[in-house]
């Protein structure tokens, strides 16, 4: 291992510790730009969607890791800024600036949203955003004029520089993964720029944010504006992705699915936000391989074991019917969701920190040293 | 008028029962400062063990209601014991996302079992209307009403007259100082986890009638109860059942004068407009904190 002497506030804010940390994100980086040559065109799109994903994740986390308020309305985000490009797209506006106006729409928005957010704690922010997200969504399906309402609207290929992108080629997904980078990279500027410590500031205790002298409101505001522009940046792309976009696509459940992201990711780390979208975006590819090879392959266990050819087939058939059940995706999700705030809450990302930590220190490795505390703070309702 | 009336009273049935869910919410929070986002589940699960044994055992109507009214307060215990207790204590935001997990939980385990079609359990007031003048009111909303008005009197007296009511507004208080008084606060919570689940489950039963049992409804129903619970000032159990009234004829009213698709809309734009001006809600007492 490598022991990192720093002996500079500029050791302590470089975005790469050491060179180990090049070498590895360069290589992630050359993996991640030859996927589309190797990879099948199932699991090319799905990698489009962990983009996407991780897109609105790295947004959320700057909200809700950082900034330390919650949100339960990023669907409504994620909806804007897609039916901003399909509604600009009709009238033959070009792709770089209806990117950037969806951007820019979703941030005021945003911002909107953020002033009431200044009076609001906690669960009560969760509800006032859950509402705002249902009224978007009402919006959505009656403004039929703009949005065609609950028909949905069609969203026209891509066309980059008069070239056309469509939705399943390389070029689209190095487009995704070019949004991502440098929303990552702008995120970790943004993040140890004064900026982004007072976010911090403010989430671990907004009474001494205010007192050391920062304009607590404005960068809660601030905060919301970001990471609904990068929300609204994800839309377009989630637009032309789908090719399709109606209200029911943009309801509670897509926004509870990016809350799924940062929590199992991790919400102290951007790295958290990718592990967390890989995740979810790949549940439903390991749904279908449970569906189709899991059966057989427990009833080749049972086989080896001494079963009959007939129980073997018993169990094959039963486990298959397992799962194709209807639920089983929700299932999973809550099962999920329940056991990463119980055992794990400091998410994917944490418990690599934890290997990695184990064997940096072998034989000293502490289990305390993550150990959260317990606080049982005086009742909320009289902050 | 007669309309108008008609509507009132619909709505005032509608926001009973948004009312009761709203309780549930609200017994949770008083206990233990945790929002339960599975109320609504809870209630949908209440309403699938009432069908159970009164539609699927064939059981006396009153007998089923009692029976799914205690399983699951025993499964409110249960609930408890294995998602929140582990967690009690922890930041908000960790108990906001398990519970949440268990509503998705319970939602697609429902579904699993008893499908994804509507149910409907027979009731000893599904028929019957009440008449006065041209006035028609059915006795299914009129029953929603008098068990509301009946829980809420019991809930009362269970606060305030109890020890163990006493208990729990201590323990929400200061969980911790209650744990120096010798107050058994785990048990507290788990009793208090059994009667919102108990709350619900009357909540889902009631509502059979009206709107039928699906494995969705507890997540609509659950989104509009917290409307009320936040109009009534969260932490309020008086709040809780005014602010249900109130969003159910809200509901009611912009269903019937307003052009369509308000009706959904309206209840959280009154939402936000209450967090805007007066978040501590109608009922809610605003306490100024000593740094």
């Amino acid at each position: 291992m490598r022991f990192l002497f720093k002996t500079d506030y500029e050791d302590d804010i470089r975005l790469f510790p050491h060179s180990g940390y090049i070498v590895s994100y360069g290589l992630l980086l050359a993996v991640l730009l030859i996927a589309p040559y190797v990879l099948s065109s199932y699991l090319m799109s799905q990698l489009v969607f962990v983009c996407i994903y991780a897109t609105v994740g790295v947004a959320l986390l700057i909200l809700t890791g950082f900034t330390g308020q919650a949100s339960l309305g990023h669907a409504a985000f994620l909806a804007i800024g897609a039916y901003t490009a399909a509604y600009l797209q009709k009238y033959n506006v070009p792709f770089p600036v209806y990117f950037l106006a969806a951007g820019l729409l979703t941030g005021c928005i945003g911002a909107l949203v953020g002033f009431p957010a200044l009076r609001l704690q906690g669960i009560y922010l969760v509800i006032a955003t859950i509402s705002f997200a249902f009224v978007v969504e009402e919006i959505l399906a009656r403004w039929e004029s703009v949005t065609n309402g609950n028909e949905g609207m069609r969203v026209k290929a891509l066309s980059l520089l008069g070239v056309a992108v469509p939705r399943d080629s390389p070029t689209f997904y190095f487009l995704c993964l070019a949004v991502l980078v440098l929303t990552i990279v702008g995120s970790l500027n943004l993040l140890r720029s004064p900026t982004g410590r007072a976010f911090v500031a403010i989430r671990d205790s907004e009474t001494a944010a205010r007192s050391m002298g920062i304009n607590v409101a404005l960068y809660k505001v601030k905060s919301f504006a970001i990471s609904a522009a990068i929300t609204g940046f994800a839309g377009v792309l989630f637009a032309h992705k789908l090719s399709f976009i109606s209200p029911e696509m943009f309801t509670l459940q897509l926004s509870i699915e990016f809350i799924i992201v940062i929590l199992i990711g991790g919400t102290f780390s951007l790295h958290g936000a990718v592990l967390g979208a890989i995740f979810i975006v790949m549940i439903d590819p390991f749904l279908t391989y449970l569906k189709d090879d899991m059966p057989g392959i427990i009833a080749g266990i049972a086989a080896t074991f001494g079963a009959s050819t007939a129980t073997a087939g018993n169990v094959q058939s039963k486990v298959a019917a397992f799962a194709s059940l209807n639920g089983l995706k929700g299932a999973i999700y809550g099962v999920i969701i329940v056991l990463f705030v119980l055992f794990e809450p400091l998410g994917l990302y944490g418990r690599w920190l934890k290997i990695k930590l184990f064997f940096q220190l072998f034989p000293l490795y502490k289990r305390s040293t993550f150990k959260r505390q317990k606080i049982y703070v005086k009742s909320e309702r009289n902050r | 008028m007669l309309d108008f009336v008609q509507q009132l009273v619909s709505g005032v049935a509608l926001g009973c029962v948004y009312g009761l869910i709203a309780l549930g919410f609200v017994l949770v929070y008083k206990a233990t400062e945790v929002v339960n986002f599975a109320q609504g589940d809870l209630m949908m699960l209440g309403g699938f063990f009432a069908f159970t044994f009164i539609g699927m055992m064939g059981l006396n109507y009153w007998i089923g209601f009692a029976g799914a009214v205690a399983a699951m307060a025993l499964f409110g215990m249960l609930a408890e014991r294995i998602v929140v207790r582990p967690i009690l204590g922890y930041p908000q935001f960790s108990i906001i996302m398990a519970t949440i997990g268990l509503g998705y939980f319970l939602r697609s385990i429902a579904g699993m079992i008893w499908g994804t079609d509507d149910f409907k359990i027979e009731t000893p007031f599904s028929q019957g209307v009440l008449r006065i003048g041209s006035l028609v009111l059915a006795h299914d909303k009129l029953s929603v009403i008098a068990a509301t008005v009946i829980l809420c009197a019991l809930l009362w007296l269970f606060f305030n007259k109890t020890a163990l009511g006493t208990a729990m507004r201590a323990s929400s208080e200061n969980m911790l100082a209650a744990y120096y008084m010798g107050i058994p606060v785990k048990r507290v919570v788990s009793i208090v986890w059994a009667i919102s689940a108990a709350v619900a489950t009357c909540a889902g039963v009631l509502l059979a009638p009206i709107t039928f049992i699906h494995s969705n409804v507890g997540l609509v129903l659950g989104l509009k109860a917290f409307p009320a619970a936040v109009l009534g000032g969260f932490g309020s159990i008086p709040g809780a059942v005014v602010g249900g009234v109130l969003i159910g004829i809200i509901e009611s009213m912009a269903g019937f004068y307003l052009p369509e698709g308000w009706k959904d809309v309206a209840p959280y734009l009154v939402l936000l407009a209450v967090l805007l001006l007066k978040p501590e809600g109608l009922f809610g007492h605003h306490v100024r904190k000593k740094v």
